[in-house]
């Protein structure tokens, strides 16, 4: 099937005090219609700021694409127009945050907060707009959303806001779907209930999803296929259950180890990734993972590996260890 | 992506296991105590250091000035009235042949004296009480911040010109009704610093080693309070200053034969425009001394404050 | 909503009764009496004068007396101009100042929103510096200083306006001008600093997300956000502009209350002096509850969170 959205060599940098911090180097990935693709990874490994690039939401300066491009339904995002970029905003791609405390506006009430995307895009009459917006809420599963469309932000539980978030960025039936890890604020509980609603939408309105988290328990719950993001690159890629089965780069396993998950031992411990991400303002030459890495060998520590398929299908690793002469060395 | 690679041959010998862990190329910042880190800062502030150097040259002035002109501030010369700035008189005289130069740099002084003994006693009336109400907090904060409140609703310069009519005008009454009325502000900066450091580990650590209420209070809590008083004070200053100016301007300020910048304007208003040397002298100098310590104020808020932009 | 206005309501009649109380027991403090102040007056019609204002009773009597006529808006009458009641001066002198007052709020308003928006879109923009020096300026130069200025270059060396009087519409403008800089330049810095805080807020990310035009997210979004710190700051502005109307309209020549008040204050006119500072205080009073209800009205938080009073 042909995709939906192609990221391609994807740099995107931010001018600071030190000089230039490289968030993103270099990323690519595909995501096809009706296809649920997580991209995980820790804060500072880039994968919010390519989100927020897809939309264009980074202020510039301080922010600046370098190189790559953004293909979506068959039009480079980066090379539209501010006015072309704004009928794809909202229109083809909603986006939902991660704070639903502070990303509604707290002086207008939801229901017109709903409505504003819908008289833009999709030309609603006022009335038509409400109707369509007092629906749109109890799809989100928002009880008595005639009553809740008049209210202020600050009268809805950290949870409802977040489905009135989900109801906007879902208002004008977008192709695409990022959320930018949009459970991380939410109590346990109220998590679930949000996953399993993004899932239910997803199946019924056949919508391609994005989700930005840090979280692996999140990602199994909603995704079809993982992306693993380690300062500012794609490590490694591969179906939900390629990743939760046989992770292929280092990194993904120490992200797993160091999940709790419920059918663990009672003495086992949890193992955390020792050490801590590079800087980004001075990126090193080899593999970025390299000085966290217990099977570090001569070859990362100067030299960049590629992204190579490991087993039959798609599964994509950023590692040494699967490089031909790696597995001849551990042969000998 | 290959031209990434550094190596151009990739050999079996590569692909050895490291036996040592490489080390971690992340260079944390380092830890600069907070002053540093405050005057570091400042000092990239433009603004702020020219409002520095401004303060000091007007407090040196303000002292010596008097002293280095020929002529002191008091003596009336009938001669030499309403004369233009000359070498013998480098501001020009008054109505009464005062010495300008004098008289600014000693209304000057006046001015700082009232605006730093202000700015001094707001801050001992408004740690006291914004410390009370900070650090008990329930009941009595309660009450204490209701009564603040109440107080504060009251318009400051009202009281002031109210205490005044009563009292003799002098400097140090308008430095005692400033204050009487000054330190709310203050206090409420105080107990917002107070409450959020209260409950902090450092306090429970202090606390479980024995250390009573009232040395929590001042060797713990206080010293973590100064950075947005010290900006309150900085700020305090410029609109003392200002309301001496404006009391002066009422006939309430200092009496003859001192004068504060205020006394002076209001002096000359009626013939600035023949002898404008009479207005422009104090005025300009008045205006400079606020806008220094403003743009010092502010510089010193973003500096202990970086999040906050200018 | 109307409890917490209640409150407030309340809490600001207990200030100006405590004001009014240390009004009257400072006057009471005062040595010697206003008639005695100037030549030897015949002590039988100084009995008389003391007896006509009731300063022949004892003092908690005449205490209560006063606080029952504060409540009667009796403010009694003039100690210099014995033919005059304190509020019939007020009354008169009043209305010049409450248009010259008006009007410089307004204009202060709007020209310190427009000036700070301007100076948070282009931050670090040549206009963002000059209207941070507009408004440094404004704030470091006294108001007296301004007026003194303005009216020697306007009105006299350019003789484009009258230099004192208020005849016609135009001679509002100086003393506008001259009343306004203070504000203007306090409401700029205001609006900046907030609006450069909610244009990095997540709700106008939100709102970027949606396909909005930037004008409609400037204007819709994080202007009325942003321009909360500037309502908050209505209640002290007014408290601004009326110490500044004192001297303004001193300067200016307008027959408004600023002058009986340098006029009372000067001649020891003690209760006029009482009068107006009691009204001064509570037109403040008023304006504070007004910026109260404002707030109330564009934060819809206001009902669940009772905001205490900022600094």
């Amino acid at each position: 099937m042909e995709n939906m959205l192609s990221v391609s060599d994807l740099h995107v940098s931010f001018r600071a005090r030190g000089g230039e911090v490289q968030a993103v180097r270099g990323v690519s990935f595909e995501v096809k219609p009706g296809e649920a693709v997580a991209i995980v990874g820790e804060s500072g490994s880039g994968k919010s700021v390519t989100a927020q690039s897809i939309m264009r939401l980074l202020a510039s300066p301080p922010s600046y694409v370098k190189q790559g491009s953004i293909e979506f339904m068959g039009r480079d995002l980066l090379r539209l127009s501010d006015k072309e970029m704004e009928s794809v905003r909202g229109k083809d791609i909603g986006m939902i945050f991660q704070d639903p405390m502070t990303s509604l506006n707290p002086t207008m009430t939801i229901g017109r907060q709903i409505t504003e995307g819908l008289i833009k895009h999709q030309g609603l009459s006022r009335s038509a707009a409400k109707a369509r917006a007092v629906e749109l809420l109890s799809l989100v599963g928002i009880p008595n959303p005639e009553a809740r469309y008049s209210q202020y932000p600050h009268s809805f539980s950290g949870g409802m806001r977040q489905r009135a978030m989900i109801a906007i960025a879902l208002s004008c039936n977008p192709a695409l779907l990022i959320a930018d890890e949009p459970t991380t604020a939410l109590d346990v509980t109220i998590q679930a209930q949000i996953l399993n609603l993004m899932k239910d939408l997803q199946k019924r309105l056949g919508t391609s999803i994005i989700l930005i988290t840090h979280d692996l328990g999140v990602v199994s719950e909603v995704c079809d296929r993982v992306i693993v993001m380690y300062a500012g690159q794609v490590v490694e890629t591969g179906t939900k259950e390629e990743i939760f089965r046989s992770p292929q780069h280092p990194y993904t396993r120490g992200l797993i180890r160091s999940m709790p998950h419920l059918d663990q031992p009672k003495h086992e411990k949890l193992i955390p990734i020792p050490g801590s991400p590079p800087d980004m303002l001075q990126p090193p030459a080899g593999c970025a993972f390299c000085s966290r890495c217990e099977h570090a060998m001569e070859v990362c520590l100067n030299n960049d590996p590629e992204l190579l398929k490991v087993g039959e299908s798609g599964q994509q690793a950023k590692c040494w260890l699967h490089h031909p002469l790696a597995k001849e060395v551990q042969q000998a | 992506m290959s031209e990434r690679s550094n190596t151009k041959e990739l050999t079996k010998e590569l692909f050895r296991k490291l036996t040592v862990r490489p080390p971690a190329d992340v260079v944390l910042g380092e830890s600069v105590p907070i002053w540093r880190d405050v005057w570091r800062r400042l000092r990239s502030n433009r603004a702020a250091m020219a409002g520095l150097v401004f303060m000091i040259i007007v407090v040196v002035m303000a002292i010596i000035g008097p002293m280095i002109s020929p002529h002191d501030y008091w003596t009336n010369s009938l001669e030499h009235t309403n004369e233009p700035p000359s070498g013998e008189y480098w501001f020009g005289t008054d109505d009464l042949g005062r010495d300008m130069f004098s008289r600014v740099w000693m209304g000057a002084r006046i001015s700082l004296i009232v605006g730093l003994a202000a700015a001094a006693l707001d801050l001992i009336l408004g740690v006291i009480y914004g410390g009370i109400m900070g650090y008990v907090g329930g009941r009595t904060d309660e009450v204490m911040n209701k009564a603040s409140e109440i107080l504060y609703a009251i318009p400051y310069l009202l009281v002031v010109i109210l205490l005044l009519v009563v009292m003799e005008p002098s400097m140090w009454t308008i430095i005692l009704a400033l204050a009487v009325t000054g330190w709310i502000n203050m206090s409420w900066i105080v107990r917002g610093q107070i409450m959020q450091l209260k409950n902090q580990e450092y306090v429970l650590a202090a606390r479980s080693m024995g250390a009573g209420g009232s040395r929590i209070l001042f060797r713990h809590l206080i010293p973590n309070t100064l950075g947005p008083i010290i900006v309150t004070i900085t700020l305090t200053v410029p609109s003392a200053i200002f309301a001496e100016a404006f009391l002066s301007f009422l006939g309430l300020g200092v009496q003859s034969p001192a004068a504060s910048l205020g006394t002076m304007i209001n002096d000359a208003l009626d013939s600035w425009t023949i002898f404008p040397w009479q207005m422009m002298f104090p005025a300009v100098l008045i205006s400079l001394t606020m806008l220094a310590f403003n743009v010092f104020g502010d510089g010193l808020r973003d500096a202990f404050d970086p999040k906050t932009r200018k | 909503m109307a409890r917490y206005f209640i409150g407030k309501f309340v809490s600001l009649l207990f200030s100006l009764f405590i004001l009014a109380t240390v009004t009257f027991f400072l006057m009471k403090a005062i040595p010697g009496d206003p008639f005695t102040a100037e030549k030897a007056v015949p002590p039988e019609i100084l009995a008389k004068l003391n007896a006509f204002y009731g300063l022949d009773k004892p003092i908690w009597q005449q205490y209560i007396t006063y606080l029952q006529n504060l409540l009667n808006f009796d403010l009694g009458m003039s100690m210099r101009s014995q033919y005059q009641t304190v509020s019939g001066i007020i009354a008169d002198s009043f209305i010049y100042s409450l248009q010259l007052g008006l009007i410089a709020v307004v204009v202060s308003v709007i020209i310190g929103v427009a000036l700070g928006l301007l100076a948070a879109l282009y931050y670090r923009k040549w206009i963002d510096t000059a209207a941070m020096i507009v408004a440094v300026l404004g704030v470091s130069v006294p108001s007296f200083v301004v007026a003194a200025f303005i009216q020697e270059w306007i009105g006299n060396k350019l003789d484009l306006l009258n230099p004192a009087g208020l005849n016609g519409p135009a001679d509002f403008i100086m003393p506008v001008i001259a009343l306004s800089a203070l504000p203007v330049a306090f409401i700029a810095r205001l609006t900046r600093s907030s609006m450069l805080e909610v244009l990095t807020a997540d709700f106008v990310k939100t709102a970027k997300s949606k396909g909005l035009r930037q004008q409609v997210i400037i204007i819709r979004h994080a202007l009325r956000n942003g321009i909360m710190p500037v309502v908050t700051y209505l209640g002290p502005m007014t408290a601004n502009v009326v110490t500044g109307s004192v001297i303004v309209e001193q300067i200016f020549g307008i027959p408004g209350l600023g002058p009986q008040f340098v006029t009372s204050v000067s001649n020891r006119d003690y209760t006029l002096i009482m009068g107006i500072t009691l009204f001064y205080a509570v037109i403040l009073m008023i304006a504070r509850l007004l910026t109260d209800i404002a707030y109330a009205f564009i934060d819809p938080r206001i009902e669940l969170t009772n905001r205490k009073e900022a600094a």
